[in-house]
Formats: structure tokens, sequence, C-alpha cells
């Protein structure tokens, strides 16, 4: 691993401060950070540690909604009583998501800005026009089995590693962040971008910014919500494809849904299509599956990974028709 | 090169590391714990765990500044006197069969039951999830867990 400097600031001013050097890097719980490190992916010139910052807190808003402190960690928010109580999915993704001992060091700030396992991103033997902008992308030619169905682009077919992320974009949640220039927000849908011809970019958090807190709305019918996550075996593994979704009911009709998509773009895909189609109408398996269809009709997959899309519309169907108690 | 304090197996040390440092190398090469194996260093094997402040991590994915003033035990520092109750429940199931992933193994399974402390079957395999075993098939390590929960190995 090449060698770097390494601060531990005691305030979020002084981190941000301090990320203004050249080469900087944030260390949340390192899990990712350390591993692209060890690959050579990574090189920063200085860790700035956040571990002595004061972003550890999970808070009840006077609206209902939760503040999550961006260095919470992902064990801790998992069995969070709060977020078991009222935000099924969430819990679930994040349990769905890497082994215990790394839950137990990733922070949720961290979860957020991991990077894609492609294996071209990874290996710095290739090109990849993410680590490298400009040498190309050799995964639409190559291995794409597990890269990307919706939202791709001829420079970048990656796809967003996080369970937790899904999660947060069926909720609405909102991400915000410090720069040396003030306190920025953005809602998780703005936050993640697709690839289009900047695929170095993973978000669209300005330079420098230090995410400080996640919040996830006041939304008392996502008591009735799931994450389902499908990979090539029964854990441990980044999904194939996963679905978030809550449902409110009334009667046997959709009265409002959320829906997202993990494992198929470059960011979570939240299926504001499918909502669309269901808000309003009959809680249905056909119902289901024509709101998914239609979703779906994007889906531009390649020869290795067309299966996603069936993938994808089974598992969100299933998830739907368990949420609901339609009789399968 | 930075300066940091970790209790390790109740023993303090202070130390001068590079921040490159990684924990594992730390435990094995500066405090000479070398119960504590690498693995796969990609923290995919778990065979490195340890517990850091109570909670298992993968200590080939964590930076040794990272546990600057922090409580560290390792496979060696869980008995006390006599064998931690998941010890005598690997040796008396039989749950290893070279042993490289024993200590790691044991290091999450005493974590699980810290917080779970009547796992079933089903949750002693997720909650094992970040750990390999290349030999046994894990039915014996199952087993070995099931027994110390019997004997409250959650101490």
């Amino acid at each position: 691993m090449k060698a770097f400097e390494y601060e531990r600031p005691v305030g979020v001013t002084e981190a941000v401060a301090l990320a203004r050097r050249a080469g900087s890097r944030f260390l949340g719980g390192g899990t990712n950070l350390v591993d692209l490190m060890k690959l050579g992916v990574e090189t920063p010139d200085l860790l700035v540690d956040l571990t002595g910052l004061d972003l550890a807190e999970v808070l009840e808003q006077p609206d209902g909604a939760l503040r999550i402190g961006a260095t919470v960690r992902n064990s801790d928010l998992s069995a969070n009583d709060a977020v078991r109580a009222r935000y099924p999915v969430l819990s679930q993704a994040l349990v769905a998501g890497a082994s215990g001992q790394l839950r137990n060091m990733a922070t949720v700030g961290g979860n957020m800005l991991q990077r894609t396992r492609c294996p071209y991103f990874q290996d710095v033997t290739k090109a990849c026009n993410k680590r490298v902008p400009g040498s190309g992308c050799p995964a639409r030619a190559g291995e794409h089995r597990n890269l990307a169905i919706l939202g791709a682009s001829e420079a970048c077919i990656a796809t967003s590693p996080s369970d937790f992320a899904v999660a947060l974009a069926a909720l609405d949640a909102g991400v915000t962040a410090l720069t040396t220039e003030g306190e920025v927000s953005l809602t998780v849908s703005d936050f993640f971008r697709l690839p289009g011809d900047e695929p170095q970019r993973d978000t669209n958090l300005p330079p420098g910014a230090l995410v400080t807190a996640l919040t996830v709305p006041r939304l008392d019918w996502a008591t009735r919500s799931a994450y389902r996550k499908v990979r090539d075996r029964a854990s441990y593994a980044f999904a194939l494809v996963s679905v978030a979704a809550a449902v409110d009911l009334d009667g046997d009709r959709v009265r409002d849904v959320r829906l997202a998509l993990g494992g198929v773009a470059h960011a979570p895909w939240r299926a504001t299509r499918a909502e669309e189609a269901l808000r309003g109408g009959p809680a249905t398996e056909e119902a289901f599956s024509a709101a998914l269809r239609g979703e779906l009709e994007a889906a531009e997959p390649l020869p290795h990974n067309g299966f996603k899309v069936d993938l994808a519309h089974n598992v969100a169907v299933r998830t739907l028709t368990e949420l609901t108690g339609v009789p399968a | 090169m930075v300066r940091i304090q970790v209790t390790v197996d109740g023993q303090r040390c202070e130390d001068e590391v590079e921040p490159r440092l990684l924990l594992v190398h730390y435990l094995r090469e500066r405090v000479g714990k070398v119960g504590t194996p690498v693995g796969c260093d990609t923290s995919n094997c778990g065979a490195c765990t340890v517990q850091l402040d109570g909670r298992s991590v993968k200590s080939c994915a964590v930076l040794a500044v990272q546990a600057d003033g922090s409580e560290v035990t390792t496979i060696e520092g869980l008995a006390n006197g006599e064998w931690h109750p998941m010890q005598k429940a690997f040796k008396e199931c039989h749950a290893l069969q070279c042993g490289y992933c024993t200590p790691g193994m044991i290091m999450a399974a005493v974590d699980l039951l810290s917080n779970n402390p009547n796992p079933s079957e089903e949750e002693i395999r997720d909650g094992l999830e970040g750990n390999l075993c290349r030999c046994t098939g894990y039915h014996n390590i199952v087993k070995a867990v099931q027994m110390a929960a019997a004997e409250g190995g959650a101490r």
C-alpha cells in the first residue's frame, strides 16, 4: 500500500478544512477504502479519519423524520429500535449487506460513498473509464453478467453496490453534507447519478464535501416495507438484483407505493414509472407484473445480463405480493 | 509515523506506527499476537477476526491507527485461566480440520452470542456469513456454537 499521511480531526470544520488538501480522502470505517488502497485503486496522500467527530447519533426530529449521523455504524443502525419498527426496509437492507464484521466497522456515510465492485474498476491492470477517464470500458465486450441494465452509458456500465442506498431511495431520504462554503442538502435521488460521459463521478456531491447526516422523512406506512436481495449465493455477496418496497394499502387497492431497484444501474433505480402505474390501482399480481414490465421497458441488457430483466420483474412482483398479502 | 495507544488482550501498548500498517500486522508483528492469522487479506475470509471494543472486525481491513484508544481482544486473550466456553465447544465438537479459520471463527461466534445468546441454526449460519471454512462444511462449527450457547457462551 502506498504511504500516506493521517489526521484525526476533532470537529467537522477542521475535517472539511483538511479535506482541501490535494489527494485527501475521508476515512469512515475503511471497509471499502482500505481494500481499494490495497488494490492500488485508491492512492490517497492524506486520510482524514472521521472517528472522533460528533456524528454518531440517530435523532428523531420534531417533524417525525429520523436524522442519522454519518458515522453511525451499519450494525448499530440496523439494530436501532426506531429503524426496525418504522422502516423495516432500511434495517433489512443493512443486514443484507456485507457481513457482521464489516457492518460493525462500516459507517452509513461511507456506505453511501462505496465504489462499484465492477471487476474492471477494481483491477488496475485493466482499462476503466471510472478509474482512469478516457481509458475505455472493456466490460461491454467482456465480463458484464452482474453489470447495469438500466441507465448505463457507452462509457460505463457499472452498478452501485449499496443495499442501504436502495432502501433510502425508496424512502425519499436526504443527504446533508458540509463544504468550506457551507451546508448542502440533496435528495438521495439527486445524490447518486447515472454515469453519462463522466463515470468517474459516482455522486453529485461537491468536491471535498463531508457527508454529515442522512435524513429519512416520516412515512407512517413504511411499517409495511421490505428489502429483498437476490445474489449468486445465499449470503455475503453483492446483489444481482434487489428490491426495496413499501406499500400503503386501502382495502385491496394501492393507495401509495414506493419501489426502488438495486444491482441494475449506476444508482439506486427508483421505479417511478411503476409507482405511477400502481398508485390507485388494484393490489393484484397482474397489476404488479404489468407495472414492472412497464418500468423495465427502459432496460438495455447486454448479452450476458439479460436475465436481470426478468429477475428484477420477478423479485419485485414477489416482494409486492408478499407485502400486500396477495395470494400467489 | 503516528503514535497509538491500544490495549491488546489486557496489555497496554504504545507504539509509533506507519498509517498504512494494518491492524492484523500490528498485532502479529509488533505485539506478538500470532494467534490471529492473515487469511485472504481482502476482508473476505474472516480468519483475522478480532474484537475491537467488544465487536468483531476483520483486522486485515482495519488500519492500526483506527484502533488508537481502543481495546482489542484476540483469540489469545479469550481464555481466562481456563478456555472460553466457545473454545471448549470447538474442541468438543471437533469444529475444525486444518484450523486456519478457527481463531476468526471463534471470535465471530463469541460476538454472535453476545448479540443473540440463543440463536437458531439458521441464525448461526447467517451470523457467521463473514467467515469461510474450506474444510468442515460448517456442520460441526454450527454444532459447537449451539453447544457454547447452551453453556452460556455469551460471557
